[in-house]
């Protein structure tokens, strides 16, 4: 089992989004450990596409930005190694990266070696096995339904790594009980329909989405639209065990790099909107936190 | 022939190449999609609207040419399938009137297109005035400057025309901006696909609606020789117009060949010829060939201008059912000449790709009858043409 299950035992679970490289390699690693001192208890790392069919502009922004700064999935993995963070980290990437990454690996063996290039199933196991090595602890991969995803579960079992799936409002039936059969480490609950984007109004499709979940056991964690510590104390009061914020923070890294501001101004802002949304998520599990006064402490009390 | 080269997919998979690969939010529009696409587009009263609308609307049936004078210079008979004489100057038309009829029985509200060359936007437009849609189309900008006409005709037809800006600008980017608007608008927006591209249903539902070409085809060059040709060509961005004509040979003795976009030549760094070169990737929804990493797509045609293509090609190239070559610019832009000035048709240059493998065909000698799909006409490469033959 990987370290993300652990990471919902002790309270409603605040997981952030960044992506990695945005804006630039050295100062995207600030942001990232900026967002575990604020409270993060699982981090989503982002391995820039150049077509990211699930993303709204705020997303596709920071992946323009990561890619013009030569963003690779070798480089990706370079800076997970390099990461001096204490929480799970998942890789959030689409699957041509991952496709791709097992056809380039399997060439190259395959030239080395005179034998024929690996099976179509074991495409997505190069880039998990090197996940795995750098310290990666399980994927989230939006273009990759559930049907297809075979040869990616099968390659997490073998390294021990969790492989999490979005369910949509609209994820019904046959296509829910797929999913929830080859999901682990947690299941991404899309707030509402379109795609990521920071929102001021949270979606009452979320209630019914964690209704139509409850009979499974693995934790639920609602991402979509949230951007502040209100929506996410009503978001957990709701039957939440987690909160996933990716637009919100991308919009702060967005502004510090278009207004040119230092890299630890920027990531003292990302702290600060960490700890704001960990709080208000330990609220709505009903747990009240000092820092809520002087603003300062990690709110979260089974690591003090 | 193997077996499997001539199965249709009702599931989207076409050994192994296809599939859904798209966010679980579009899952279910998707589904919904092709349970329309099953119910409502097979029934008779739909097959009989949509023949009307194919009839009274875009002109069909269109006439096979026997190109006299080309099959002389060239040296084995080359028929035309015309699909340049519809409304609209190109095939684009068929698929469009499918959908659109499809669309407004499963009570959506708009249209969304992406388009290249800007033939799928314009027809697309057409279709939106007619059935009263809105209609909105995506347009790579590096597209809509080479294809200004064709983004009046759409403005003019009350088309909204989005200039996509992001990556290359090119029709690639335009596909990414419509799924976008797609995946933000389900509800009430239906996505016109322009080609055999693209998450199922996308790819066999395109190709139900362009087989008309070659039934059409079949039949008539049937009753003009009777028999049927050696071999069909037709030009391969996406891949809709080969698979409309090959669709209706595929059981028979009939050699498939596709012309990609050369570009400066497929063993160059630009151009857009995956099934020539390329590799096994998942892009735009589907599992395909799609250029090497390498590789800047590009073709003097911007209706090839595209990095992969549709998922029944990249199987046909795997059973070896269809030879795919790369065309390069050069002999695209020499058969556009050619078939100006033999036979009086000024062809898209999509379709000049297909022209010039028949050219190289013909001269290989393997082949006595070849029919070529035309698959548009050229008035709107006229202006860069000119340009460059410095007419």
């Amino acid at each position: 089992m990987s370290r993300i299950p652990e990471a919902f035992e002790g309270g409603p679970a605040f997981v952030p989004y960044l992506a990695v490289g945005d804006p630039d390699y050295e100062s995207s690693k600030q942001y990232v450990e900026a967002l575990a001192r604020g409270g993060a208890d699982v981090i989503e790392l982002g391995l820039p596409f150049s077509e990211p069919i699930a993303e709204g502009p705020t997303i596709q922004g920071a992946v323009v930005r990561s890619l013009s700064g030569g963003m690779t999935p070798e480089r990706f993995f370079e800076f997970v190694a390099e990461l001096d963070v204490d929480v799970p980290l998942v890789c959030m990437t689409y699957y041509n990266l991952i496709y791709r990454y097992g056809g380039s690996e399997a060439r190259r063996a395959s030239e080395a070696s005179g034998e024929a290039a690996s099976e179509e199933a074991d495409r997505p196991r190069a880039f998990v096995e090197r996940a795995k090595e750098v310290g990666i602890d399980g994927f989230v991969v939006p273009d990759l339904p559930a049907e297809e995803a075979d040869p990616l579960r099968e390659a997490c079992d073998e390294f021990d790594l969790d492989l999490v799936f979005i369910v949509a409002p609209t994820t019904q039936g046959e296509r829910l009980e797929r999913i929830m059969s080859q999901v682990s480490g947690y299941v991404y609950v899309q707030a509402r329909l379109g795609v990521t984007g920071a929102r001021d109004d949270v979606s009452g499709q979320t209630d019914e989405s964690l209704g139509r979940l409850s009979q499974w056991d693995v934790p639920k964690a609602v991402g979509f639209g949230i951007k502040t510590g209100e929506q996410a104390e009503r978001i957990v009061r709701g039957g939440a065990d987690g909160i996933i914020v990716g637009s919100a923070l991308v919009d702060i890294v967005a502004e510090g790099a278009a207004d040119g501001e230092d890299a630890e101004v920027v990531a003292d802002r990302l702290e600060a909107k960490a700890r704001e949304l960990k709080t208000g998520a330990m609220r709505g599990a009903g747990v009240e936190t000092e820092e809520e006064d002087d603003g300062q402490e990690v709110p979260n009390p089974e690591r003090t | 022939m193997s077996d499997q080269s001539t199965q249709s997919s009702e599931d989207g998979d076409f050994e192994g190449y296809g599939g859904r690969y798209v966010p679980e939010v579009m899952e279910e529009p998707l589904d919904r999609l092709a349970e329309a696409f099953e119910g409502i587009a097979r029934t008779p009263e739909f097959h009989a609207e949509f023949r009307d609308l194919l009839e009274e609307y875009a002109g069909r049936p269109t006439s096979i040419t026997y190109a006299g004078n080309l099959s002389e210079a060239y040296g084995a008979d080359i028929y035309l399938k015309r699909e340049d004489l519809l409304h609209g100057g190109a095939h684009k038309i068929n698929n469009c009137l499918g959908q659109a009829l499809l669309a407004d029985k499963a009570g959506k509200e708009r249209l969304i297109a992406e388009t290249g060359a800007g033939q799928h936007g314009v027809a697309t437009a057409m279709v939106g005035a007619l059935f009263d849609l809105d209609t909105e189309i995506y347009m790579g900008k590096k597209d809509a400057d080479r294809q200004r006409m064709n983004v009046f005709r759409m403005r003019l037809m009350g088309a909204e025309v989005n200039e996509v800006t992001d990556g290359g600008s090119g029709l690639a980017d335009a596909v990414d901006a419509a799924l976008e608007d797609f995946a933000h608008n389900v509800e009430d927006t239906h996505y016109l696909v322009g080609s055999v591209v693209g998450p199922d249903p996308f790819p066999r539902m395109v190709r139900e609606f362009q087989s008309v070409i070659g039934e059409e085809a079949r039949r008539q060059f049937e009753a003009r020789t009777g028999g049927l040709p050696d071999a069909a060509v037709a030009c391969v961005g996406g891949g809709s117009n080969a698979i409309g004509l090959f669709h209706a040979f595929r059981d028979d003795p009939v050699a498939f060949y596709g012309a990609e976009g050369g570009g400066e030549g497929a063993d160059s760094a630009r151009h857009a010829a995956p099934l020539a070169k390329g590799r096994d990737e998942v892009i735009h929804g589907m599992r395909t060939r799609v250029i090497d990493e390498d590789v800047e797509v590009h073709s003097v045609s911007a209706g090839l201008d595209y990095p992969g293509v549709g998922p029944e090609h990249a199987m046909f190239r795997a059973v070896g059912r269809c030879e795919y070559r790369g065309v390069d610019d050069n002999a695209a832009l020499a058969a556009f000449r050619d078939l100006s000035e033999q036979e009086g048709i000024i062809p898209a240059l999509e379709s000049a790709h297909g022209v010039a493998l028949a050219k190289d065909l013909a001269a290989e000698g393997e082949h006595d009858s070849i029919l070529v799909n035309l698959s548009g006409r050229g008035d709107k490469d006229v202006e860069q043409v000119a340009r460059m033959f410095d007419l």
